[in-house]
């Protein structure tokens, strides 16, 4: 709980400090902001670290069993305290650029992330509901905050649109699987799905529209519209936040609802998810190709990505769910470090593009060496070669596919990975023999992208060459 | 907690929230202003609310009702946060037209 608290007094202390400093044009102003929200995510991260302990591989239940602390909750909570450390790393400069420097940029960034606590942690359909809307709300803000532009708001408007609707059908399900079960605990769900009888009108309708709207939330297909145009128009590090945050906190959810109530129900929900990941893995690889927006090519990427954490579940022996904790590990801090060299693409200057295709990144090599370095380190990742982290990831989901006997989806998967290897490898061949573009953008790096560079590169490096301790790590985060 | 009244059956009470939830789905999936989408939104949020209604009288309990507060919650937190997306798409290009929105696309 206590991780919880601090993040949402942060988050309301930075909001409100905007008026209580005057405007934050002043650089003493902002930087006071950006320091206060830092200090908030270390404040998390030791609150965080005190329950990884006081935990020892326990479960704590609190507020009679509305959130349940554990080692998978903790596992994700990490996941989150790092896709907002970077965000806000990497945001101080760009909002600069974009002339919209306001405290509640990192305020919201801080409310959306206690709300993926509560969704990580949550047993209670209360509990998530409202974990839920308090981080979607957050990022239906964030995805819009460049107000004057047209792109950003279009995709907030769009965003907004399809999150409500998806929001208000889990709420109905969520209303019927409280009738029929008589209680918002997902513990006594579980017990009446298991007791009851699967022809139910209502329990069945409640299942299925929930499933539906969890899968709206992870952008799997064909409930991933939303995704291209969110990720595109948001300002580039809310891209970021959103495809790793957001995606890592519903799927917390998604595994928490089909491997505690809905367990006993695995021969009915299984073909389904083998359908939607290969409907992912499918329609995210080939509408890929045809991008000429990056941040666009890796929204649909990042499409294909949920399919493949989706054979994780599909397999769903230990190596599959082991798979997926790394996989979405390995996800976040790869994926953060490619829309991270997007955003330091952006640079100041009346009249230029948004600097985000395909041709701005176009001769990249000559003008930026080690930004084109690191650019290709996070795509082999991405695409899953060795020796980077993204390798362990495929690897481990690849192998609990063939252990459980899923020799086709395994083969499939495969083959995708190559159709990843060819749009991946578009840009490294622009990067390294594309001409540069007459008004080349210079990178303008600044300390925080520097370090969040760091990081991200160096966690993305490490766990290839050396996934040990990232392996015990996600092993004891399972869900048992 | 009174109990419903014998007269109406709980199906009729689930029935209707059934029917104004699929109101609200083809409103959102059929109508062209942005507005109007929105309140299709709120619509479907109505007949979760009365579902839960339904179904705390039913078991006589109170999870439902508390339930349903949260759901007003949340619907007004997202009307303010939706009115104000809708506002600022309008003052840029004047138009509530969903089909005018594309300068996001493939």
């Amino acid at each position: 709980m206590l991780p919880a608290l601090a993040l949402a007094s942060f988050g309301c202390v930075v909001l409100l400090l905007e008026f209580l400093l005057g405007k934050a044009r002043a650089a003493a102003a902002r930087q006071w902001i950006l320091g206060l929200s830092l200090t908030g995510l270390a404040v998390t991260a030791w609150t965080l670290w005190a329950q990884q302990q006081a935990l020892d591989g326990r479960r704590l239940t609190a507020f009679s069993g509305a959130i349940s602390v554990d080692g998978f909750a903790l596992f994700f909570n990490w996941i989150f305290l790092v896709a907002s450390l970077v965000t806000i790393l990497i945001s101080y400069r760009y909002l600069e650029i974009e002339g919209e420097e306001h405290a509640e940029y990192y305020g919201l960034i801080l409310l959306a992330q206690c709300g993926m606590y509560f969704l990580a942690t949550g047993t209670d359909l209360v509990t998530i509901f409202v974990g839920l809307e308090l981080m979607a709300l957050s990022f239906y803000i964030l995805v819009g905050f460049l107000r004057g532009e047209r792109r950003s708001n279009e995709a907030a408007l769009k965003y907004f649109l399809l999150g409500v609707f998806s929001s208000a059908l889990m709420a109905y399900g969520f209303s019927l699987l409280f009738g029929v079960a008589g209680s918002t605990r997902l513990k006594d769900i579980g017990t009446a799905i298991q007791a009851g009888d699967l022809h139910d009108p209502i329990l069945l309708m409640g299942l299925a529209v929930t499933t539906v709207a969890l899968l709206f939330k992870i952008s799997a297909v064909p409930f991933h519209m939303w995704a291209p145009d969110a990720y595109e128009g948001a300002p580039t590090p809310v891209t970021a936040f959103l495809s790793v945050g957001s995606k890592a906190a519903s799927f917390a959810l998604l595994l928490r609802f089909f491997l505690e109530p809905l367990g006993a129900l695995r021969d009915a929900w299984q073909p389904l998810l083998v359908a939607v990941a290969v409907l992912s893995m499918t329609a995210g690889n080939l509408a890929a190709i045809t991008q000429t927006n990056l941040k666009r090519l890796i929204a649909y990427s990042s499409i294909s990505h949920a399919g493949y954490m989706l054979l994780g579940l599909v397999a769903g022996n230990e190596t599959g769910l082991q798979g997926i904790a790394v996989y979405v590990l390995v996800y976040t801090f790869t994926n953060l470090g490619a829309l991270l060299v997007v955003a330091a693409l952006r640079s100041k200057g009346a009249g230029r593009g948004t600097e985000e295709d395909l041709n701005d990144i176009s001769g990249l090599a000559q003008r930026n060496p080690a930004y084109a370095a690191l650019m290709v380190v996070f795509l082999l990742s991405l695409a899953g070669l060795p020796p980077t982290a993204g390798f362990i990831g495929k690897y481990y989901i690849f192998l609990s596919l063939i252990q459980t006997g899923h020799t086709v989806l395994a083969v499939i998967a495969t083959l995708y990975v190559a159709v990843a290897i060819f749009y991946y490898f578009r840009i490294v061949k622009r990067m390294y023999m594309g001409e540069a573009a007459e008004r080349a953008s210079l990178i303008s790096s600044s300390l925080g992208v520097r370090v969040a560079l760091g990081i991200t590169t160096a966690a993305t490096i490490v766990i290839g060459l050396y996934p040990e301790p990232f392996l015990r790590f996600a092993e004891i985060s399972l869900l048992r | 907690m009174p109990a419903l009244p014998a007269a109406v059956p709980l199906s009729w009470y689930l029935t209707l929230s059934a029917f104004l939830f699929v109101l609200g789905v083809a409103g959102f999936l059929f109508r062209r202003n942005i507005i109007t989408v929105f309140m299709s939104i709120e619509l479907m949020l109505n007949a979760v609310n009365l579902t839960f209604i339904t179904f705390s009288y039913k078991l006589q309990q109170v999870d439902g009702h508390i339930f349903s507060f949260f759901v007003m919650v949340v619907a007004a937190a997202e009307a303010a946060v939706g009115l104000a997306i809708i506002l600022t798409v309008f003052k840029n290009r004047q138009t509530l037209e969903i089909d005018e929105l594309d300068s996001l696309k493939n």
